[in-house]
Parts: structure tokens; sequence; C-alpha cells
């Protein structure tokens, strides 16, 4: 389990100080996939690194399997680090080693050498399905295979978390899908608790059981994924999950509702019963629903007719129902 | 004639005592010059504000020794450490006094050599061995080192050729090889043929250093995908 407490962290430069974060309290349980998901420049990449204190935090703790590792020793510290890895959105191999060799280089750090190493990282290949490329050098591969590589490097050491910083980020959106999917086989074969930073929301929709939204260096919300996806509380929760550019949606004027698909009406037409019913049609800007375990999560946008008595009619039919809905603005 | 001249020379040993003279000097001075160097670059690296050991005032110190041996010219160098010369290798004559020469003023620029070379490796992957719990001495000997390795060579031949130049210079002082040929056979005889033969020789070495250096460098490099 990883606790963060009440941890901050400020950069103080020539122009002033800059607080990147500000009071961030989480907890990550054992075997879980945990999403920590923000806009550039929100402090996700820092606070990754001060769980494995890549970055020192200005105050507050992390504890990792009920030890403070902020105060411990430097040579106590190293040793610790080689139980939470990590991988980078840039892959950062060794250029100048081979496959296996780079997979060898954490086993080569704490000592284990030779043939016990080399099996070591062969079967670690073959966990990431590249044990044929096991001779060949980084530049030989494709995006998608250096973070193969990279993943089973990180796997070396048997951490019990791995860190995953943009990982996916430079990639194309089927080799995201690949290495997503192997992230998750890897915590679920091998127990590994994963903490995903990411700016994309498809991300934590694919493999996260809960997520933290941060904002401004703070965390502005957080909880299971399918909760926050449902029913987003804060303002930038909202910005991620819903496209950008909703603004730009022309409009008639009418009435702006939100219909939350939270799960319970998965099977039920809802748009359909509604129109039907009312007699009034409605105009659907803006649908983005997702299945999570075979229940329907998710948002629809629809506009009301620009006619009063029209758009009364629906939203007293709204209020009958057991329908989640929000008038926008 | 050149070439009579090239024979006479030749058939009475005198230029290939000269070629020897200046490759041993050579690479004598190159390789006691990177013992210095190498771990002087590699101290100037962490040391920085952006290395992995930084300790700034240290490496402004250091900085501004290695800046002081480099910005004095060589032959005026050369004249001013003949004592040091002396107390190291009891002589301030002859090839061993020159090697020490050619030490003292090459040592520092393949110190800046190599500290540039290192700050050419991705900053990404100093990290993940950080993550990975390497201490600072397997980030030097297992990422720093070995991941600059093909633009170490290329730094070492640069410096070779420098310190080949040196040696030459050294001639004016009492250093021997083609450069001492050069001056007491070529210039101060009037011989412009001698000059040139040198001067020929001279150029064979510098292109035979720099293209098996280049192509050593290049075959090292596994960026490089044939």
């Amino acid at each position: 389990m990883i606790e963060i407490k009440n941890l901050c962290k400020t950069y103080s430069s020539a122009s002033g100080n800059v607080e990147a974060l500000r009071d961030i309290n989480l907890t990550i349980e054992d075997g879980e996939i945990f999403g920590i998901i923000g806009l550039s420049g929100a402090g996700k990449s820092t606070l990754v690194r001060c769980i494995n204190l890549l970055e020192r935090p200005t105050s507050g703790s992390v504890i990792i399997d009920g030890q403070d590792i902020t105060v411990l020793p430097r040579p106590e510290l190293l040793k610790m680090r080689r139980s939470i890895s990590m991988i980078f959105q840039g892959f950062n191999l060794l250029e100048q080693r081979s496959v296996l060799r780079n997979v060898t280089f954490p086993l080569e750090i704490s000592g284990v050498k030779g043939q016990a190493a080399k099996l070591k990282a062969m079967e670690l290949l073959k966990v990431v399905g590249l044990e044929e490329k096991a001779a060949a050098y980084p530049a030989q591969l494709s995006g998608g295979q250096k973070q193969r590589v990279a993943i089973a490097r990180a796997l070396a050491s048997d951490p019990r978390y791995l860190l995953c910083d943009e990982a996916t980020s430079a990639l194309d959106p089927n080799t995201t899908r690949s290495i997503l999917e192997l992230l998750r086989s890897i915590n679920e074969k091998m127990g590994v608790t994963i903490i995903v930073i990411t700016h994309e929301m498809k991300v934590i929709d694919q493999i996260c059981d809960r997520v933290a939204v941060i904002d401004q260096s703070r965390i502005a919300e957080s909880g299971r994924v399918s909760d926050v996806f449902a029913n987003p509380q804060s303002q930038i929760a909202r910005e991620l999950i819903l496209p950008q550019d909703r603004t730009a949606i022309e409009t008639s004027g009418g009435k702006k509702i939100r219909i939350i698909f939270d799960g319970m009406q998965s099977k039920e037409p809802v748009i359909s019963n509604m129109t039907l019913d009312c007699q009034v049609p409605v105009n659907i800007m803006f649908a983005d629903t997702k299945d999570f375990d075979g229940i329907v999560y998710g948002h629809m946008i629809i506009e009301l007719p620009t006619d009063a008595h029209q758009a009364e009619k629906v939203i007293a039919w709204l209020k009958n129902s057991d329908v989640k809905w929000k008038e926008e603005d | 004639m050149l070439s009579e001249t090239f024979y006479k020379l030749w058939n009475a040993g005198i230029l290939q005592r000269g070629v020897w003279e200046t490759i041993y000097m050579t690479v004598i001075s190159t390789a006691i010059s990177y013992v210095i160097g190498l771990p002087l670059g590699v101290v100037l690296n962490i040391t920085d504000r952006e290395g992995i050991y930084p300790i700034p005032w240290f490496n402004r110190l250091l900085g501004m020794i290695v800046n002081f041996f480099r910005s004095i010219p060589f032959i005026i160098l050369m004249v001013a450490m003949l004592p040091v010369a002396n107390f190291i290798v009891g002589t301030s004559l002859g090839n061993k006094a020159m090697i020490v020469m050619l030490v003292i003023a090459a040592s520092p620029y393949i110190a800046r050599m190599v500290e540039s070379s290192l700050k050419e490796v991705n900053a990404g992957v100093i990290e993940a061995a950080q993550s990975m719990g390497a201490n600072n001495f397997q980030i030097v000997t297992k990422v720093l080192l070995p991941e600059a390795k093909p633009s170490l060579i290329m730094g070492a031949v640069i410096s070779m050729v420098t310190i080949l130049g040196y040696s030459a210079m050294s001639a004016t002082i009492g250093g021997t090889g083609l450069g001492q040929i050069a001056i007491s056979y070529g210039h101060q005889r009037f011989n412009p043929d001698i000059k040139w033969i040198c001067v020929f020789l001279t150029v064979i070495i510098v292109q035979i250093i720099q293209e098996v250096g280049t192509a050593v460098a290049h075959r090292t490099d596994k960026r490089i995908t044939k």
C-alpha cells in the first residue's frame, strides 16, 4: 500500500516560488491500477516522482508498506527503489545495450549476474512477447516494442509497484491499446500494483480501477473510475471527460440537458421513450458512453426545442422518471 | 627535387625516426592525458548543477582551474612548465619532458571534451537508472560512460590530433619528431623540401588517426542501424 500524506512540493527559482504540488493525500491499495490524470503542468509528473523520491517533497510523507521513505537513509532508499519500478514516455532504454542487456540492467545493479540474470531476462521478454528480439538494439525497435522492453526491464527486479509516467503518450492508438492490455495482464497475473499517469481519459477508461484528477497542483477529485466518469464533480474532470470543443457546438438556443448514465438504465431506451411519450423532438448534441463490466456509464447532452411548452413537457417527463439529469448552462 | 630529398632522408633513417617519435609522443601523451582528463571530465559533469551529484561551488572552482590551463597558449605553457617537467621526470629536455608538457596542456582540454560528451547522454536514461536504485558510481560506469562511448571515441580522435599538433610545437624547446625535422633540417637550413615532406607525413598520420577513429566510433555505436 502506498500512502501519500500532506505532500507539498515547491520549486524556488529566481522569479519566485512555484508550487508544483499542494497538500496531496492519496492512498493506493495493493493490487489495484490507480490512475492520475491531469492536463500538462498540473503536477502529475512531479507527483509520480515523489513516490520513488526522484523528486524530494518539500513536506509531507510517502509511506510505502508502512515505511515512511522520506526519512530513509540513502542506501535503504536505493534498495527500496528496486521494489518500485518505473516506465517512461520516452522509454529511456540504454541505446548502447542490447534488448537482453537492457532487461538484465536492473539485475546487474542489484548484484545478480551471469546466467541467472540472463534466464530471468529471457523469461520476462517472453512475457512481453519479444524474446526473438533479445539480441537487437533499441534503435532497431518500434515505439511499442521499446515500451515492451522497458516493461520487461521494469519487472526484472520483481517490483511490487509499477509507476507509468505517460507511458503510452508517444504511441499510436493501436499500440497504446496493446500496451495497456499488457499492463493489465501484468497486474492480474503478477499482482503488481500499477500507478498510471496520463492526460488521456481513454487510458484511465481502459485499465484503471480508481482515478485521481489533479488540477493546479491539487487533487480535484478522486474515486472509482466508473463514479468519476458517470458523474464528474469538478470542473476539470468534466473538461477531461467531455470533448474540448463542446462550446463550439452550434445550438438553436434551446435548453440543454445532460443525461447521466450511471449503470441503471442501460437496457432502457431512454431517449426513445422520452420522445415517444412527450411527442417532442430533441436534438442529441453529444454522447459518450462506455461499457464497464457490462454496465453502461456515460453522458449525453440533448437540446430541447425553443418552444417553452414543449420543453416543459420533457422536463416534466424527466422529473417523473428515474433518469439522472441536469440542466446545463 | 622533392623525391631526391625524401630518399636521402629516408635512407639515413631520419624520417622513420621522426614518424616514430611523433606517433610515440602523441600516443603516450594522449593515454596519460586521458588517465587524468577522463576522471576530471566525469567530475565536472556530475558535480554540475544538472549533474547526478551537484556541488555547484566545487564545480565552479574546478571549471576555473581547467579554464586557466586551457587559456594559456601552448608555447607559453611549455616554457612556463619546464621546472615542473624537471621536477616530475628529472629533466627539462627531450621527449620525456615534452610528454609532461603535453599532458599538462591536454588534460584540461580532454576534461572538457569528456564533460561535453557525457552531457549528450539522455537525462531520461539516467533517471531510469536512478529509479532502479542505481548508485552514482553505477550510473557513471554503467550508464554515462557506456552510453557516451561513440562520442567519447570521436572526442579522443580530436584530442589526439590536437596533441599531435602540440608535439610538433614542442620541437621549439627540445622535442623531437617530425616537427623537429621540419624546423631544424627544413626551416633553419633553408630547405623547404624537407618542410613539405614533414607536412605531408603529418597529414598522412592525421588522416589515419581520423579515419580509424571514426570507423571505430561508428562500428561501436549501436544507435546506427545497418
